[in-house]
């Protein structure tokens, strides 16, 4: 072999943009479909927040026009579906996707090829909602993008309230990315059991790796009940099936208990990949192994079986058996003991520790308290008296965006500052990333934190103007000022992305003097992932490495 | 590049880890399972509530025949792949043949069913409630059998373009564990539809 040969087989250093896109489209590489999976949903993301900007606009002062009743109808159910479906799945099993492998050792997903063809499946749902927004009118006039709420009751989706194609839209959109999601959860699960590197037994995992095994076992069993609604309701759109026609002996509460099968654990879904993060984050920065592994593993798939038994708590005001409130309030009330447990675990963990206040620390603890108030207005809304009076009121709006945004958001937040040296081999600006987060807190709480206060005083949801003098206006500003805070910390994160993608000093295989095997390999690591399949012995293989005379594997 | 060094590889654990095929298909068919859960239970809500005629009691005849075609090509299906793990090719392919056999029979008498519903009783998915449950349910059952069928008869191809061979077994035993997962499935179908549906 002459060296000339050597040099012809290899690319050039800058490969025609056309080629690297190439490359993009045709990855099956994990680290790549994870990175896809996060763009994706940052573009989505802004999708999403266009949507709620015009919402709260709207809502700033009583008897506003900015957008007329049918395109406010648009706007609240294009942004539910966008941020749940398109924006915070996405974002889940981004992060499952590029750091499972990683840190079990092993070098790609178990289905690398089922890998890609879920991120296409999502993508292709994602383009079909929008899509609507050009295609929903159809022949019928009907009008624009699906307008029915992002639970879609029956009766407003049969063909008679619902002419055109935007709800066929949704429904088709919620079909094929549901086929994406559940690909991507059987993966994700067989990756966990069958790829761990020598030495990494159950109780050995990081809790990531953990934590996310229980969220792919969720999507599997809630997922798939939503893929089996959509079916009926596409069964009564276009064969004149009557699954949802009560007319015809149909039921609407049939599919909210459906819809609502799905949509409890779906909560749990994105929640449980929060607390992964956070499971990760807040170790390492307090500078102790996390306290209590077994316990945190055991609430997690605790609060995984219950959260499949508390779905029709959503449903209280529609009027149920009183035995079925009681078990519903009850199981509702139940799923707080393990999340009460994780929260104690953390606070444990941080307790006598060496705490940095570096920026993924910083939303982590955010997260920890927003998490905290965001399961006390739960455990409100869970007693039915309450939530007869409450239910569809801001009051609900501003509890489960403190859940999804307060907690969720936060956590994924502080995973972009933890893995961003990572992925890019370069290291963020902490300066900005502090304004961010101080910017993000503060928006985050003039929204939500007021929110809750027009909601006790009878605000109800999806209402597209109110009347004045009802004691709602003044919260209903604020509340909208606190979103432009918001989107000014997260352009800053997108700025401090890009900035240090391109300008930031270079970040070294460990920045954090982390303990997981992700660390132990280059930044960003190379397609194969680990030159040699590390072997393990604890929980925190590199502490083992770094501290020979005292390895973690005598104690545990 | 790795960092890991040569101190930690001194420790060897025997280290042994389930097939990912195998794992993938039972996390497969939990999925298929929860989607017919709820096609299963909607027809149970639904039994009796139809406004407007026929009823199932008066249309639908039970499959006697055809479950007992279906339910029988479990049988031949592990014979086939059991055959196949002795290194028995020509015994494989008769089992084989006689699965895909028994499949088609069956979709056979659900075309057959359908056929005398929708012409003869003018049950259609649109007429009652019973019709919209009824196909669904089954339809979406004969899908899964079809889909199934398809993955035989290329199992089928490979073999008769002398492309299988032993080293398959596992993979043949991960989409039988399809086909038995399908097979179950109509035993509840079967009780749902043709015993407490009448």
């Amino acid at each position: 072999m002459s060296t000339n040969t050597i040099q012809l087989t290899e690319f050039p250093v800058s490969r025609p943009l056309t080629l690297r896109l190439h490359g993009w489209v045709t990855t099956v590489d994990h680290k790549r479909l994870g990175l896809l999976y996060v763009l994706f949903a940052l573009v989505f993301l802004t999708a999403g927040g266009i949507e709620a900007t015009v919402m709260r606009l709207q809502l700033i002062r009583p008897h506003n026009d900015l957008v007329s009743p049918q395109a406010f109808n648009r706007m609240f159910t294009m942004h539910g579906t966008t941020m749940i479906f398109f924006v915070a799945m996405p974002l889940v099993f981004g992060f499952a996707n590029y750091l499972v492998p990683l840190m079990i050792g092993a070098r790609d997903m178990a289905f690398p090829r089922l890998n890609a063809f879920s991120f296409w499946m999502t993508a292709l749902g994602g383009l079909l909602l929008y899509f609507s927004f050009l295609g929903g009118d159809g022949l019928y006039g009907g009008g624009g993008a699906p307008d029915v709420g992002w639970f879609a009751y029956a009766p407003l989706t049969s063909r008679t309230f619902s002419v055109g194609h935007s709800t066929d839209f949704w429904t088709l959109s919620l079909l094929v990315s549901g086929i994406g999601s559940v690909g991507t959860a059987i993966n994700i699960i067989t990756t966990i059991l069958c790829m761990r590197c020598p030495g990494m037994t159950l109780g050995k995992m990081p809790l990531l790796a953990w934590l996310n095994l229980t969220m792919g076992g969720l999507v599997v069993l809630a997922v798939s009940p939503l893929t089996a609604a959509q079916l009926m309701l596409l069964v009564d759109r276009y064969l004149g099936g009557h699954f949802f026609d009560a007319q015809a002996g149909g039921s609407a509460v049939v599919w909210m208990h459906f819809f609502w099968v799905f949509g409890h654990p779906e909560v749990y879904v994105l929640a449980i990949p929060a607390f992964a993060i956070a499971s990760e984050i807040i170790p390492v920065f307090s500078r102790k192994a996390i306290f209590g592994y077994p316990v945190m593993v055991l609430a997690t798939v605790a609060i995984g079986f219950v959260s499949m038994s508390v779905w029709a708590h959503h449903m209280f005001t529609i009027g149920m058996t009183s035995g079925a409130n009681t078990f519903f309030v009850l199981s509702t009330m139940a799923i707080a003991v393990p999340t009460g447990i994780k929260i104690f675990n953390w606070l444990a963990t941080m307790w006598g520790g060496k705490i940095r206040f570096a920026a993924p620390m910083m939303f982590c603890i955010a997260f920890l308290f927003q998490f905290l108030v965001a399961g006390l207005t739960g455990v409100t809304l869970a007693a039915a008296p309450f939530d007869w009076q409450l239910g569809n009121s801001y009051y609900l709006v501003a509890h489960f965006h403190y859940v999804i945004v307060g907690a969720i958001l936060f956590a994924i937040f502080g995973g972009f500052y933890y893995w961003f040296p990572k992925v890019a081999g370069k290291m963020y600006n902490e300066a900005l990333a502090k304004l961010h987060f101080w910017l993000f807190f503060l928006g985050f709480h003039l929204t939500f934190d007021f929110m809750h206060i027009p909601g006790l005083l009878g605000m109800p949801r999806r209402i597209y103007t109110y009347e004045p003098g009802r004691g709602w206006d003044v919260w209903n500003v604020i509340v909208t000022i606190g979103v432009f805070f918001q989107a000014a910390g997260v352009l800053i994160l997108a700025a401090n992305l890009l900035l240090s993608y391109f300008r930031g000093r270079t970040a070294g295989n460990d920045p954090w003097d982390a303990w997981t095997l992700e660390w132990s390999t280059s930044s960003p690591p190379p397609e194969y992932n680990f030159a040699v399949v590390p072997t393990v012995r604890s929980r925190r293989p590199l502490w083992d490495l770094k501290h020979p005379e005292d390895p973690d594997w005598r104690y545990e | 590049m790795s960092a890991w060094p040569e101190t930690l590889r001194e420790y060897n654990p025997s280290w042994q880890l389930p097939s990912r095929g195998r794992v993938g298909m039972y996390c497969l068919i939990g999925a298929e399972a929860a989607i017919f859960t709820i096609f299963v239970v909607a027809y149970l809500f639904y039994v009796g509530k139809s406004v407007s005629g026929p009823q199932p009691k008066d249309v639908l005849h039970v499959p006697i025949f055809y479950t007992i075609c279906l339910l029988s090509s479990s049988f031949t299906v592990h014979a086939a792949v059991r055959r196949l793990a002795a290194g028995n090719i020509r015994a494989f392919v008769r089992f084989w043949l006689l699965t895909i056999l028994l499949g088609v029979l069956f979709l056979f008498g659900t075309a057959r069913e359908w056929a005398q519903l929708i012409f003869h009783d003018g049950l259609t998915v649109s007429t009652n409630l019973f019709g919209t449950t009824y196909y669904s349910l089954v339809g979406l059952h004969a899908f899964h059998v079809t889909m199934g069928l398809l993955a035989l008869i290329m199992v089928a191809l490979f073999c008769f373009t002398a492309r299988l061979r032993r080293e398959h077994t596992e993979r043949l035993e991960i989409l039988s564990m399809y086909w038995h997962f399908v097979d179950a499935v109509w035993v509840v179908v079967f009780l749902v539809v043709y015993v407490i549906g009448m």
